[in-house]
């Protein structure tokens, strides 16, 4: 579904991604690790567009990604949950899910049923959420959109025990229900219940992949490239 | 602002709808306030189709006031090539100044921040100089209309029936913006204003939309410009001048940015600054800055927010 093939890429002059290979197939979910600064967000950011590719191929159902304008991309599928939430802070919740909607399956009800915190909470305006309430509501936003690929990129970071677990299990549900996920996060004893594959990025560079079971197995690994 | 309901507008409406009311029960009003009133409400439509993209879109155009020239100016040359008939007029004023903001805005919105305020109003100063050198229709002096723009052969918008008429249409763009804002093209537009960058990863276009909110507002605005000329018999190149932008601005900020019935108030309070105090001193200006700094840094939600609980 999602290839990135040798990407390169970067901020003006300054380069921080040089040979990222990673793919993501239909329903299955992919965890990105690596320790901050790695690039990660960078890759997340080089996918949809927002930052320009310098080298390498990115494809989208075997079509190549060059070029194609960011909202085209988010159209062509590809829902981004980025970090820091960045819900729209004077729009209401239910105008958040509706403002970038696209039809499908996930409308404002069946987002509201995923998380009954944002149907409690429907005329709140973006900011007056708890960081929990805003990190569900950028979730419900970019599954609005129906995509068939769902990237977060540290979607609990900063969260409650308690509210991160709820995150975690809504994003198993939508793993059960089809939905092809590249996650982004730090939490490594939930990414590895949830993840199929995982991808390490090391300065830019990836430099492990291979099943969540065998990243489970690699203590040498986690302890170089992640210090646990 | 949005969701601080339906009272203060429909209370707007009425007062401005007591002038014909009062009249027909035979009240003498004398000429200054009904005078007054249908300038407020011509400058309020205007003010009001700027609150779309100024706030609701966040867009500060600087240059306004070119598309009620335009809609003025498309009265003033249909009449002088006798066409006073509205239902050419008027699309053919909304069509110019569509056409006008389609182009400038295709410009304009490949900038942010300062440089969009400086293009937009550059487009509208060259809208100014094409105005005042249009000899035929009285260069910088400006030209006299021979005759109203009639609504399909009636004189709805002679002395008479304007009032009335004008603030007709002022309630139609009122409703029609107040459709827009809470549609989710409306949404999306608050949206840009936010975070244009994460309305993009969503898969929604910001250019798009807010080149669309321009040309809607735009459009919107001359028919302002075409009520204005029809109000005062006369166009100006000054209808396009940059200090008409700012006043329009200064009547959005005032009366409540995005809540867009504040633009009636916002409105209000300007033209009775300039004829009120007017009449009171030349030198009224020294009271109505201050007035306005006042404004701005206590009244956080404009006229149209005080007493309403900001969410």
């Amino acid at each position: 579904m999602l290839v990135l093939d040798h990407v390169q890429g970067g901020y003006g002059e300054t380069r921080v991604l040089f040979d990222v290979s990673l793919s993501v197939g239909a329903g299955e979910v992919v965890a990105l690790l690596g320790r901050n600064g790695m690039g990660k967000t960078t890759t997340v950011r080089t996918i949809m567009g927002l930052q320009p590719r310098q080298g390498g191929r990115i494809s989208l159902d075997g079509g190549d990604l060059l070029g194609v304008a960011p909202f085209h991309i988010a159209r062509r599928g590809i829902g981004l949950v980025p970090e820091g939430r960045q819900v729209f802070p004077t729009l209401s919740v239910e105008e958040n899910l509706v403002a970038t909607a696209r039809p499908g399956v996930w409308d404002v009800a069946s987002i509201k049923a995923l998380f009954p915190r944002l149907a409690e909470r429907r005329r709140h305006l973006g900011r007056q959420l708890s960081g929990g309430e805003q990190q569900m509501l950028a979730i419900g936003r970019a599954l609005a959109t129906n995509p068939r690929l769902l990237i977060l990129d540290e979607a609990t970071e900063g969260l409650a025990p308690l509210i991160r677990a709820e995150i975690w299990a809504c994003l198993g549900r939508l793993k059960a229900s089809g939905m092809a996920i590249l996650v982004i996060d730090k939490n490594l004893d939930a990414i590895l219940r949830l993840a199929d594959r995982c991808v390490v990025l090391e300065k830019g560079v990836t430099v492990w992949a291979g099943t969540a079971l065998e990243l489970g197995a690699a203590p040498e690994v986690r302890e170089r490239y992640l210090h646990i | 602002m949005r969701r601080s309901g339906l009272l203060l507008p429909l209370v707007l409406f009425g007062v401005l709808a007591l002038v014909p009311g009062l009249r027909a029960a035979g009240v003498p009003l004398g000429g200054f306030w009904p005078l007054l009133l249908e300038r407020v409400i011509v400058f309020a439509i205007a003010a009001m189709s700027l609150d779309l993209i100024l706030g609701i879109g966040g867009l500060v155009s600087f240059g306004h006031a070119a598309p009620l020239a335009i809609g003025a100016y498309t009265v003033a040359i249909l009449n002088e090539a006798n066409v006073t008939e509205a239902a050419l007029v008027v699309p053919c004023a909304m069509v110019a100044a569509g056409v006008f903001a389609l182009l400038t805005g295709a410009v304009a919105l490949r900038t942010r921040g300062i440089n969009f305020i400086m293009i937009t109003l550059a487009f509208a100063q060259m809208v100014f100089f094409a105005v005042s050198s249009l000899a035929d229709y009285g260069g910088e002096d400006g030209y006299t209309l021979f005759s109203r723009t009639r609504v399909l052969g009636h004189d709805w918008l002679g002395a008479n029936n304007f009032y009335v008429s004008a603030l007709v249409v002022l309630f139609g763009v009122w409703l029609l913006l107040r459709m827009i804002s809470l549609s989710r093209f409306g949404r999306a537009l608050a949206a840009c204003r936010q975070n244009r960058v994460r309305v993009r990863a969503l898969g929604l276009d910001p250019f798009a939309i807010e080149l669309v909110a321009m040309v809607i507002a735009a459009m919107i605005c001359a028919v302002a410009g075409v009520l204005m000329a029809n109000e005062a018999e006369f166009v100006s190149p000054a209808y396009g001048g940059w200090q008409r932008s700012g006043d329009l601005m200064v009547m959005v900020i005032l009366g409540g940015i995005g809540s867009l019935h504040g633009a009636i108030l916002g409105a209000f309070v300007v033209v009775l600054a300039e004829e009120g105090l007017g009449r009171l001193t030349q030198h009224w200006p020294l009271i109505y800055g201050p007035g306005l700094i006042l404004a701005v840094l206590y009244l956080r939600g404009g006229l149209a927010g005080i007493g309403v609980r900001r969410g």
